[in-house]
């Protein structure tokens, strides 16, 4: 099984390569995107802070990013707490229909948004049509989530607490919450993640203001501006991987609490 | 099953439902629904024209530029699609057969850390790597391993499929390794105190128990990349544009969104025809060796 293992390591190469190269070119003392590199700088970091344009494109990144998380986590609450607690008719084709933005191709979510705000509503598109459109599509990630938590929650706990004569909210609150809490943070830190890299419904969605990612996008078409990308771009890469750490630290204690065995992954 | 539960738990189960199920309705059945109307309609400048017609239609069948782009769409995603689930099932096999079990989550959470960071960062990065002067072709040149750069890397199809092969890497990693660790490992002592080879262990047992994680992961990948925008705009060059960016043209810069709808409402029948064909038609061929 050797030959597997080698496999496996050249997969991962594979799929590191691309963010294995981005410090590399922020850190290259040359305006051109290429090999041979030039000598070390940290004047591409220093550009990020002199970019006025790109501040207000990740405040309001992070405003869509924040609503979209706290938006998509409560209703994906909802849903995994019908999915693990009630039986109702239609259950399955129900939680199927909402877990549909998995698979569509984004751009169609974000060109029948469009239609219905732009062309029906004769709405103004706004940092709020974005969030509607990222609330859509972290959903199904945050009831993937939530859906382990919610399952692994064993059901006599709760009825423990309302034989001894606690009310249903505060059963839910004293003791369902506390037991799902950790797949809730984890829920809430992935959709923050994926509102944040999310480009092509903010692309169809944002008015006048950009986000990150489309701002990311018009700068791509500039050469002189993609070292200064490089170095936002390693940044994220390196928060990215804390906030997906921290994640990963919650998912895990929120198995170990429920007593469950780790099997493995976010999804 | 109706008659004994009990008709409270119904309705606490829709009341909890509702909220998810309702932001769902509004926000992906009534614009799709919205779309499908739009196509029937027709751009008179800078009005619609509300009377029902199939000329978008006609014309997004009869003009060869779009057939073009729509079946090129689903090659290059049946490409996509059947070179990332073959590089990412022997991964899904060695973790779940050959990682030790607490360190299983390590592995996938390695595997799916570079899939969360800046996407169109990475995409962009892949036309440096594949690029004439990229970081590919200067390394092969280094090692002499070739004499002049190669120039079929980037600007067409292969990039498009090598980097969307690379994006979505994980979607097809993870339900392939979901239903593989659901395996029953007795299952595959048996075969072999019965006498079968590893292989055909491997060919009998493993692999036909393995199908729902594969055909999930073929429909995961499949369908996402066949609308795909990113990829082809930034490494397809003329031959890999996909109808994805015909769409966002039609509707962003020549304003005549019914036709854009149209486009959109044919990817999508595509998209339910080839995965309805996939899921049936792997499902039987796994079935059929009984």
């Amino acid at each position: 099984m050797r030959g597997l293992k080698l496999y496996a390591i050249g997969y991962l190469i594979f799929l590191y390569a691309p963010i294995a190269l981005l410090p590399l070119f922020a850190f290259n003392d040359g305006t051109v995107i290429a090999f041979p590199l030039q000598g070390f700088t940290w004047k591409w970091f220093a550009g990020l802070a002199t970019t006025p344009a790109l501040h207000d494109a990740v405040i309001n990144s992070l405003l869509i990013a924040v609503t979209s998380a706290i938006l998509a986590t409560l209703l994906g609450i909802c849903a995994a707490r019908a999915n693990a607690r009630y039986r109702f008719p239609f259950k399955t084709g129900i939680l199927g229909f909402i877990m549909v933005p998995l698979v569509l191709p984004e751009i169609i979510v974000g060109v029948s948004l469009l239609v219905v705000i732009a062309n029906i509503f004769s709405m103004r598109l706004s940092l709020w049509t974005v969030v509607l459109g990222h609330t859509l599509i972290c959903m199904p990630f945050a009831i993937a989530i939530l859906n382990s938590a919610f399952d692994n929650l064993d059901a006599s706990l709760e009825e423990a607490a309302v034989d001894l004569g606690e009310t249903p909210w505060n059963t839910f609150r004293l003791v369902t919450l506390p037991l799902v809490m950790p797949g809730i943070v984890s829920s809430l830190l992935i959709s923050f993640t994926i509102s944040l890299d999310e480009f092509i419904i903010a692309f169809f969605l944002t008015g006048a203001e950009p986000t990150m990612p489309v701002y990311i996008w018009a700068q791509l078409r500039f050469p002189q501006s993609l070292p200064i990308i490089m170095a936002l771009g390693t940044i994220l890469v390196a928060l990215s991987i804390v906030l997906l750490t921290v994640a990963e630290i919650f998912r895990r204690r929120g198995l170990a609490r429920a007593g469950v065995r780790d099997t493995g992954g976010f999804l | 099953m109706a008659f004994w539960q009990s008709r409270s738990e119904t309705t606490k189960g829709y009341a909890t439902v509702a909220p998810p199920l309702l932001y769902a309705f509004f926000l992906l059945a009534v614009p799709l629904g919205a779309v499908l109307v739009l196509s029937f309609w027709s751009q008179e400048f800078q009005t619609i024209d509300r009377t029902f017609t199939l000329a978008n239609y006609r014309e997004a069948l009869s003009d060869p530029l779009y057939r073009l782009l729509l079946w090129r769409s689903v090659k290059i995603a049946g490409a996509t699609t059947i070179v990332t689930v073959l590089l990412a099932f022997p991964i899904a096999y060695f973790v779940s057969f050959h990682v030790p079990p607490h360190k299983k989550s390590l592995w996938i959470f390695l595997i799916t850390i570079p899939f969360w960071t800046s996407y169109l960062i990475r995409v962009f990065l892949w036309k440096v790597i594949l690029g004439y002067g990229g970081v590919l072709n200067s390394a092969l040149m280094g090692l002499g391993v070739i004499d002049e750069p190669m120039t079929f890397l980037l600007y067409n199809a292969n990039s498009v499929v090598i980097t969307l092969a690379h994006a979505f890497a994980p979607f097809a990693i993870l339900p392939i390794f979901v239903s593989l660790e659901k395996i029953d490992r007795s299952l595959l002592e048996a075969s072999r105190d019965l006498g079968e080879s590893t292989a055909m262990t491997f060919l009998r047992v493993t692999l036909p128990l393995a199908a729902p994680g594969v055909i999930a992961a073929i429909l995961i990948v499949f369908i996402p990349t066949v609308g795909d925008y990113v990829t082809p705009r930034l490494v397809g060059g003329p031959d890999g544009t996909m109808i994805a960016n015909m769409i966002q043209v039609q509707f962003l810069q020549l304003s005549n969104a019914p036709l854009g709808s149209a486009l959109a409402v044919l990817a999508m029948l595509t998209v339910t025809v080839v995965a309805l064909i996939v899921s049936l038609g792997i499902g039987r061929l796994v079935r059929a060796p009984k």
